[in-house]
């Protein structure tokens, strides 16, 4: 009774719905609110503060780096957006984070749906082990308990693979595990993962940190084709890398061990590699320190 | 240039080396020689509990045994197909109470117990692991009295002591194996906008599933050997019963107990029947065992 792993169809019952394959965008804005902004934001683990004072905008449509050395609290800041932060006992925040005008951590908002508008790439690819390829890429859905019928689940699946560069790989075997992939490719699906979520905005923590060149590569030529549909924040570790993809580029540190980390600078990513404002950020740039 | 270092270190090597490496073989085979023993010691008396069950069990694996109940039989001949049928029905009875209860206990020590509540679960549970199999059979048996009047003694009474016994097993293996799923895919569902409970449904469990399924087959192999609770509220009986709500129900070790203890005139053929009952019930929890083996190779997440 070898199983296969469970299907879509197998779950939900078909309903016709058009695919919603574009992202889920709001009707232009009235105002000039950016997609995020924070201010004064600050969180913190067990009462001690891992990064603290942070106020930025991220404007849409761009990719925005966080840079700093480790400890800092980039990752801390990144799981703050979509409130992944509390699911940690005894984690805390304080501040404000604004989703579109709208406060994340607002009381009323359910974390679920701040969840659904802002996707998530962790640092080490997760796929779902006991999903095949196919229903990786689509368990946003399964998740939510939306329905799609089967053209929409097909032609959801293919378009977020295809924006993930990773269809032509696995066309041929999408009712296979999504864990019999290359590292390089199983981030990629995680990636094609939260496309297919249809979030506003994208967050990635180190997603390339346990890559290798070549897949390194692929990921950011796609990001350079995510930036024109999503809004995408990316923690690297890389200069290079944060220079090469980024827009804007946030640069964190913190002024001595085991205090919280603190936004040092924040400019267009040209601006600050070429001229930074503050001298730590040109010694971090510089390979002087981190 | 001293004789020593005249001498090659390719041939001055091996030399050092032949005395300290025969020492060391010696302790080496020293060591292996005990675990071997300990080892034997630990099969020895297993092996002979088998071959004996065997060699005296065999004697009685006729139909008859698999087909006829005690009913009116005297001396030699009858079989154990009441027993066989009241621990099948006993057994599926307590995994239809102690599974449910089981797992549902530990999903939500692992996925949703926050504070002192959970820990106090644990703590129970704990105790229950090491609880006595006979004072489950006491509490079975009162319960069932208090309702259903004194004495009252059925299958499902049996059913519910021993739920008693195979519910922390459960509780305990269960949490193990849902422990060993990675935060980051609980991470990566919530990540998606999915609620706790369908991060539990479609990603957590099945993640585990071949874990939770050998955490079942570890509660029922603690419980299809359990005499004493089944003595005292199942009780025993020569005839057939299906009917797990009213009156005594056999089971393979009680029939085992009785046929030993109320030898009647032909000794000799309760013996028999006896062995042949106790050989039917290893191969039952053989099987278990194999199962769980089975289903977990075939549930496990694949790579490939
Ligand atoms: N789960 C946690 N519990 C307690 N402290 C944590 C936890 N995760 C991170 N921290 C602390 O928060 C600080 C920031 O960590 P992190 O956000 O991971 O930094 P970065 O991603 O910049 O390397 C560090 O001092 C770290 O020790
Ligand atoms: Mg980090």
């Amino acid at each position: 009774m070898t199983q296969q792993p469970l299907t879509l169809e197998q779950l939900e019952p078909l309903e016709l719905q058009a695919p919603v394959v574009a992202p889920r965008r709001p009707s232009p804005a009235p105002t000039a609110t950016p997609p995020l902004r924070m201010t004064d934001f600050s969180a913190s683990y067990a009462g001690r503060p891992a990064v603290a004072g942070v106020t930025l905008d991220i404007p849409a449509q761009s990719v925005t780096a966080f840079i700093g050395p480790s400890g800092c609290g980039k990752s801390t800041l990144l799981r703050s957006i979509n409130r992944l932060h509390e699911t940690i006992p005894q984690a805390t925040t304080a501040g404000r984070i604004e989703l579109h005008g709208e406060d994340v951590y607002g009381p009323g908002v359910d974390p679920v749906v701040v969840r659904q508008r802002v996707g998530m790439v962790f640092q080490r690819a997760n796929p779902f082990p006991a999903m095949s390829i196919r229903d990786n890429v689509l368990a946003g859905a399964k998740l939510r308990r939306q329905r799609l019928s089967k053209t929409a689940a097909a032609e959801l699946a293919e378009s977020a693979l295809r924006a993930a560069n990773l269809w032509d790989e696995v066309k041929d075997r999408l009712r296979q595990p999504g864990a019999g992939l290359s590292g390089g490719q199983q981030q990629r699906l995680c990636i094609a993962r939260a496309i297919a979520a249809q979030p506003e905005i994208i967050l990635m923590d180190e997603p390339c940190s346990a890559l290798d060149p070549i897949s390194t590569l692929a990921i950011e030529e796609l990001m350079a084709t995510l930036r024109r549909d999503y809004t995408v924040v990316i923690v690297t570790h890389n200069m290079q890398q944060a220079a090469r993809i980024s827009d804007q580029t946030a640069f964190f540190s913190a002024s001595a061990l085991r205090q919280p980390g603190r936004l040092i600078e924040y400019d267009d990513t040209t601006t600050v590699f070429s001229h930074p404002g503050e001298q730590a950020t040109a010694d971090y740039i510089a390979g002087r320190f981190g | 240039m001293t004789a020593l270092a005249a001498a090659p270190l390719a041939i001055r090597a091996p030399l050092a080396r032949e005395r300290l490496s025969r020492r060391r073989r010696w302790t080496e085979k020293v060591a292996a020689a005990s675990l071997g023993v300990a080892c034997l010691a630990a099969l020895l008396p297993l092996g002979s509990l088998i071959w004996t069950v065997l060699s005296r069990g065999l004697a009685r694996l006729d139909t008859t045994f698999f087909t006829q109940s005690l009913r009116g039989v005297v001396g030699a001949g009858g079989g154990a197909l009441h027993a066989i049928v009241g621990t099948a029905l006993i057994t599926v009875l307590t995994a239809l109470i102690a599974v449910p209860v089981g797992l549902l206990t530990a999903v939500y020590l692992v996925e949703y117990g926050r504070g002192w509540f959970p820990r106090a679960v644990t703590f129970l549970v704990d105790v229950m692991t090491g609880l006595p199999s006979i004072v489950a059979g006491l509490f079975a048996y009162a319960v069932f009295s208090l309702i259903l009047g004194p004495g009252a003694r059925s299958g499902l009474a049996g059913a519910v002591a021993l739920s008693l016994l195979m519910t922390p097993v459960v509780v305990k293996a269960g949490e193990e194996m849902l422990r060993l799923v990675p935060t980051d895919l609980r991470e990566a569902a919530l990540g998606l906008g999915a609620p706790t409970y369908r991060v539990v449904l479609k990603v957590v469990l099945p993640t585990a599933r071949s874990g939770l399924i050998s955490a079942v087959m570890l509660g029922l192999a603690r419980i299809v050997g359990e005499t004493a609770p089944l003595l005292l509220v199942a009780g025993f009986t020569d005839s057939m019963n299906y009917d797990p709500l009213h009156n005594r129900m056999a089971t393979l070790p009680v029939y085992i107990y009785s046929q030993w203890q109320n030898k009647g005139t032909d000794a000799a053929a309760y013996d028999a029947r006896a062995w042949t009952a106790a050989l039917v019930l290893i191969v039952f929890v053989l099987a278990i065992h194999l199962l769980a083996r089975l289903a977990g190779r075939l549930l496990a997440p694949k790579t490939r």
